[in-house]
């Protein structure tokens, strides 16, 4: 089944990640890096981090993506490609950070031993990332901070309001 | 954690309830809105007095819990915490009564104005009785998103969209420094905890990553307190905001950002006086106090000479920190409560003359209100005299204890350049007194009447800053007990 899923998922983030390279539209781009994202999250909860997982989705997939889209709004898309077109020096940066970066990936690869023994607090290390832990430390030594952060959510949504809204009363 | 911590938390519990009441009175009662001004001030002066009346002495009944700290050790009880929750609350009460009648006047009236100046009157309170890292930004964010908001309160107005955007932009970049500065004190001391990072700074000053933390810790809390060589932002920011905004924020808004800087201040003591992080606060008070003094000369807009001031305010704080010892502690608490009600009045009595038009902002405005409005120019004049430091007003103790420490801890120079700098800023204090006494009003029609409330919160301050500077032993011995 842990197989299964980790092809599944596996699959859609190498494909995701080569559409977002190359889709001409930027906007199309974006969305395929969602998809990986999300992909990404599966497999963090297959390696049961389930607080990295959420974070992976909460944080990457909704508000970096926000912005990402956000700024292609304001940038003008068609712009930026003829931009990139016309340029060569990008292209070349472009491959030669790539391929030190593929060269880096594949030299980690091998450096690592995929047969090392489980680690004696491995549990543990599993245990600070699940859903209670996480839940029990929110509502007890950081139950303060966590209902301070509403308030600072609630006064950057009247903020908001005030700064934007067309018609105050 | 258990029930009762909630009562030790009296003070936020009662500002933080009262941003909700707010809240739902604007939303559900459309008559609800003219008692929105008087219930924020009666929330603030209650908590105010009640911060006030439990420095010393805890609620009956309750055991004393300074050794624990509340919430899993999150927030102190008690002490200095609480004299900063007076400071705050008693401060934000006054320019909650500056900014009744003068919200009234530029004719744009929300109600999110007080929730919003609600909401960072509770991000400050939250700074000054944190004990946690996590807690001290949470603090800073809260407090610094409803100043961006409330600096631009003036939709329609230019200079305050301005405002906004400047005081926004740097403000996050400001606090990307502070953020970054913690992760290397977390990762160093392993504990966001203040009190475990004290307990080890002896061992961690070895290590050059922890003193980098506190050096960006400290930068992001200079840029808060505006001084030189990070006050680029406070002119324009304090020129563009409401004038009812910039007194709040001029004034509370960096007694809290002192409060964060006094609560790390203790592993900074613990590296001794002649450390790194004391040479440092040397050069940002000596630039701060002359670049503040002798920029403040050019100036032609009062809002804006007025921060070039606060900036050399900071400069004269900032030798108490240089100081690093504890008259020097008590010395900023004592200089930070003077100098919020001298701002207040200062910022008070522009408010009241202020027009929607802006007349009254150029210094030039001010020539011969001596005989037009007796009794405001007389205050201006006496806190103008309270600012630059002339004895028997508030401002000249606060400056006397700042280099009182300072000669004791050895640093006389310091001393001496804060005299100077003195000296320089009488210039630019004066020159408002000379135009209001001994110069003719170009025209002698045109003055509005003043408002009931702008009116009791002139007089508030200034009764404030006569009766600290007459009576100053009293503060400063309650000060002492408290470090």
């Amino acid at each position: 089944m842990e197989v299964i899923l980790f092809a599944v998922f596996a699959s859609i983030a190498v494909v995701s990640s080569v559409l977002v390279v190359t889709r001409r539209n930027p906007v199309i781009a974006a969305l395929c890096l969602i998809l990986n994202f999300g992909s990404l999250a599966g497999m963090y909860l297959l390696l049961s981090a389930q607080f990295i997982a959420v974070v992976q989705i909460i944080v990457y997939a909704g508000a970096i993506m926000v912005l990402f889209l956000f700024v292609l709004m304001l940038l003008r898309p068609d712009m930026e490609r003829s931009f990139f077109r016309h340029d060569p020096l990008f292209k070349w940066a472009a491959i030669i950070v790539s391929v030190f970066t593929f060269l880096l990936l594949v030299y980690a690869i091998i450096l690592t031993t995929f047969n090392a023994p489980i680690l004696a607090n491995h549990a543990k290390t599993i245990e600070i990332g699940t859903v209670e832990a996480i839940g029990k430390e929110l509502f007890s030594n950081f139950l303060l901070p966590f209902e301070a952060i509403g308030f600072v959510l609630l006064s950057a949504t009247v903020g908001a309001m005030l700064l934007s809204k067309k018609k105050l009363d | 954690m258990e029930m009762k911590d909630l009562f030790y938390a009296m003070p936020l519990l009662i500002v933080g309830g009262g941003i909700l009441l707010i809240l739902l009175i604007d939303m559900f009662f459309k008559g609800g809105k003219k008692i929105i001004p008087a219930l924020t001030f009666f929330i603030l002066l209650g908590t105010a007095y009640y911060s006030l009346f439990t420095i010393n002495q805890l609620p009956i009944g309750l055991m004393p819990v300074s050794e624990f700290g509340l919430f899993y050790g999150m927030l102190s009880f008690g002490g200095k915490a609480h004299l900063f929750y007076f400071l705050f609350n008693f401060g934000s009460a006054i320019a909650v009564l500056i900014a009744n009648d003068y919200l009234k006047k530029i004719e744009t009236e929300y109600s999110e104005y007080y929730i919003l100046l609600l909401s960072s009157v509770l991000g400050m309170m939250l700074i000054a009785g944190s004990r946690n890292l996590v807690m001290i930004f949470i603090g800073l964010e809260q407090m610094s998103i409803s100043f961006y908001a409330l600096a631009g309160y003036r939709r329609k107005n230019i200079l305050s969209n301005e405002a906004a955007l400047k005081y926004f932009l740097l403000g996050s970049f400001a606090t990307g420094f502070l953020i970054y500065g913690m992760a290397f004190i977390f990762g160093t001391a392993q504990s966001m905890m203040l009190i475990d990072i004290f307990s080890q700074t002896s061992v961690l000053v070895k290590n050059p990553l922890f003193m980098i933390g506190i050096l960006l810790f400290l930068i992001g809390f200079t840029f808060k307190i505006a001084a030189v060589p990070f006050h680029m932002w406070a002119p324009d920011v304090y020129e563009g905001s409401p004038t009812s905004v910039t007194a709040l924020m001029a004034t509370v808004g960096k007694a809290a950002a002192f409060s964060a800087i006094l609560l790390i201040f203790v592993s900074v003591a613990k590296m001794g006086p002649n450390s790194v992080f004391s040479s440092m606060f040397s050069v940002v008070a000596v630039l701060s106090m002359l670049y503040g003094s002798i920029a403040a000369i050019a100036q032609k807009d009062i809002k804006r000479m007025l921060a070039y001031s606060s900036i050399a305010h900071a400069g004269y704080m900032t030798i108490g920190l240089a100081a690093v010892n504890p008259s020097g502690i008590a010395g900023i608490i004592f200089y930070l409560v003077a100098y919020t009600f001298m701002n207040l009045g200062a910022f008070g009595i522009i408010a009241l003359l202020e027009s929607k038009e802006g007349k009254f902002l150029s210094i030039e405005d001010y020539k011969g209100l001596g005989t037009r409005q007796p009794f405001l120019a007389a205050s201006l004049a006496i806190i103008m005299f309270a600012l630059s430091g002339i004895p028997p007003f508030a401002g000249f103790f606060g400056k006397y204890y700042i280099f009182l420490a300072a000669i004791q801890s050895g640093d006389t120079w310091l001393a001496l350049v804060g005299v100077l700098s003195s000296v320089i800023s009488v210039y630019f204090y004066l020159r408002v007194v000379v135009y209001m006494y001994f110069s003719k009003s170009d025209d002698e029609s045109a003055i509005l009447e003043i408002s009931q409330t702008g009116l009791l919160a002139v007089i508030a301050s200034l009764v404030l800053v006569i009766a600290f500077g007459l009576a100053p032993g009293s503060l400063i011995r309650l000060i002492s007990g408290l470090i």
